[in-house]
């Protein structure tokens, strides 16, 4: 077995036994700690896809990130108001159903992403880094100035929304839902690495030249990799809003892109397991630190640098050394 | 009758004003190694460039297989069969060199938005690959990360990558470039196998590799081609020995 399985596997169970463990303890707040943890994992996995395999340096995915909390708190706070989105052409009532919640934030993350990619990708480097925050940041302000859902205090939702067969008010099984979807989200990612998109993209972030000089068109990979990341980073943002019951413009602030990114370069950037890997961490040292210092991020930035100028492969990279192509 | 598979007709290009392709028309007949020389700063690179898409003519046309394929960008043109390789070597050096030419044969079946399917499992794809890998005798090296390859390898990849595509033409920008004497050796020896299959338009600074290989050579001299023909014919010029190979020169 490789050593980048073993490591992802050690990570799995960490993240299984923990809450676990304090379930058994009843200590619901680090049953919550691991559930954030996994949520922004999602976010990093669905991140690393355009950031990693596509070499997408993206600082606008808190929009997505957003935008999926947008649309489990518009479709929740309609529901628990009795007041349907809109009853002409058509009646579209709002839902307390994680299910349909969920597949509302991908689809409507992915038109978003697929919107703002057909533009951004036809720029690159540093232009691309700010034209995605660019339109993360309009998309904030938007939030911010739209009074109908709370503007800058954002929308709070009252009960958790239902998945069918389970009470999503209890901690542990909440933990275990949003495992699921984590562990479901991976699997997809591995086969999406390894399959034909994968390797195009991979050569793509590379070699442009080389995939245009075997007829394959780096815009158009590129432009399903971002939206197919913006989807994964919406349905983690739904999610999010779930397990706060409350969603505000600071899910799509610049910091919070900032943030998923950090995941995945404490992690390991093209890593399956980086941004799992650096979500845990971070939460660690947000729960650890921050109560030593309210300024708890100077540590973070300590922490960064290191894995920057030292241990560029991040965690994994640091543990596992280089990645082998393929077996 | 011979066959004109990649022609070029009238081309120009200026930077502001510097005319670097002035009026450049050559065509490369079915079967035969057309080499393409010229001192530095002749134009070759801009030439190269109109040729595969990457830079628009100012005017004059680009056809392949008697199809007028000016208006094309270089995704296009790799798509209907002009396959190349680079002056410096353009591989995805993370990858595998097995995964390189897997990619080659990927872009010339299609099927790039497949998302589940393992790749490096697809038996048809693998054949190309491994059969392109075997032609240019890296067949060994399949698994071995491809920066990890001598420099000679890349470029011996170079020409499998650009076999999986099976090209109606190929374009090569010096591909002895940086080789040894053992290694030019064996390039020599794998494009005059190529010539069969597809003809080659290629750049080369290295004259004994040209002189060995190409069956009519142009010399481009500030952006003009000056001359065309028979590597005897071109050898005996004298315009081209003082305005290339010095007046010294001795071939």
């Amino acid at each position: 077995m490789r050593r980048e399985h073993i490591i992802n596997l050690v990570t799995l169970a960490v993240l299984v036994v923990v809450p676990l463990g304090a379930w058994v303890l009843d200590e619901p707040f680090i049953i919550t700690l691991a559930t954030r943890a996994v949520i922004f994992a999602i976010a990093g996995v669905g991140l690393n896809l355009a950031l990693g395999q596509g070499g997408l340096v993206s600082l606008g995915h808190a929009a997505f990130f957003g935008i999926g909390g947008y649309a489990m708190g518009i479709l929740a706070s309609h529901a628990q108001a009795y007041a349907p989105l809109m009853e002409w052409p058509f009646l579209i009532e709002g839902t307390k159903s994680m299910p349909i919640i969920w597949l509302v934030a991908v689809v409507s993350s992915a038109l978003a992403a697929l919107a703002i990619g057909a533009l951004s990708l036809r720029t690159s480097g540093v232009y691309f880094i700010m034209i995605t925050l660019a339109f993360g940041q309009m998309i904030y302000y938007f939030a911010i100035s739209w009074p109908a859902y709370g503007g800058e205090d954002g929308l709070v939702v009252y009960v958790r929304n239902g998945f069918p067969g389970l009470n999503t008010l209890d901690p542990i099984q909440f933990f275990g839902l949003c495992f699921c979807v984590l562990c479901i989200v991976l699997w997809a990612m591995s086969r999406v690495q390894n399959s034909a998109f994968g390797l195009a993209l991979a050569s793509a972030r590379q070699n442009p030249v080389r995939v245009q000089s075997v007829g394959i068109d780096p815009y158009r990979l590129r432009l399903v990799a971002f939206t197919l990341s913006g989807a994964i980073t919406g349905l983690s943002g739904a999610l999010f809003a779930d397990l706060n019951r409350f969603v505000s413009p600071t899910m799509l602030s610049w910091q919070m892109s900032g943030e998923i990114m950090v995941f995945i370069i404490i992690g390991g950037v093209a890593r399956l397991f980086g941004p799992v890997i650096g979500a845990m961490i971070f939460i660690l040292l947000e729960h650890v630190l921050g109560g030593v210092s309210e300024f708890w991020h100077i540590y973070l930035g300590a922490l960064l640098l290191m894995i920057v100028l030292f241990a560029k492969g991040g965690v994994i990279g640091a543990l596992a050394g280089r990645e082998v192509a393929h077996d | 009758m011979t066959d004109i598979i990649l022609q070029a007709r009238g081309l120009q290009k200026s930077f502001g004003a510097l005319r670097v392709t002035d009026d450049v028309s050559l065509e490369v007949r079915s079967g035969e190694i057309h080499a393409l020389i010229g001192p530095n700063g002749a134009g070759k690179s801009t030439l190269v460039q109109q040729l595969t898409g990457h830079l628009e003519s100012d005017a004059g046309q680009v056809a392949l297989c008697g199809q007028d394929v000016t208006s094309l960008g270089p995704v296009e043109r790799a798509a209907k069969g002009l396959g190349r390789t680079f002056q410096i070597s353009a591989l995805a050096m993370e990858n595998s060199v097995l995964q390189n030419v897997v990619l080659g044969a990927l872009g010339r079946r299609g099927g790039v938005f497949r998302f589940f399917a393992p790749v490096m499992k697809d038996r048809a794809l693998l054949d190309v690959a491994n059969n392109a890998l075997a032609r240019v005798g890296l067949r060994a090296q399949a698994k071995v990360r491809t920066s990890d390859l001598s420099h000679g390898q890349r470029r011996q990849l170079e020409v499998a990558v650009a076999l999986t595509q099976s090209p109606k033409a190929f374009l090569m920008d010096e591909p002895m470039a940086g080789l040894g004497l053992e290694g030019a050796g064996q390039m020599i020896d794998l494009l005059r196998k190529l010539r069969a299959e597809a003809p080659i338009l290629l750049i080369e600074h290295d004259m004994d590799a040209v002189f060995a290989l190409a069956d009519r050579i142009s010399v481009l001299v500030y952006g003009k081609i000056i001359a065309t023909g028979a590597p005897e014919d071109i050898r005996r010029n004298r315009e081209i020995q003082l305005a290339y190979l010095g007046k010294e020169a001795e071939l």
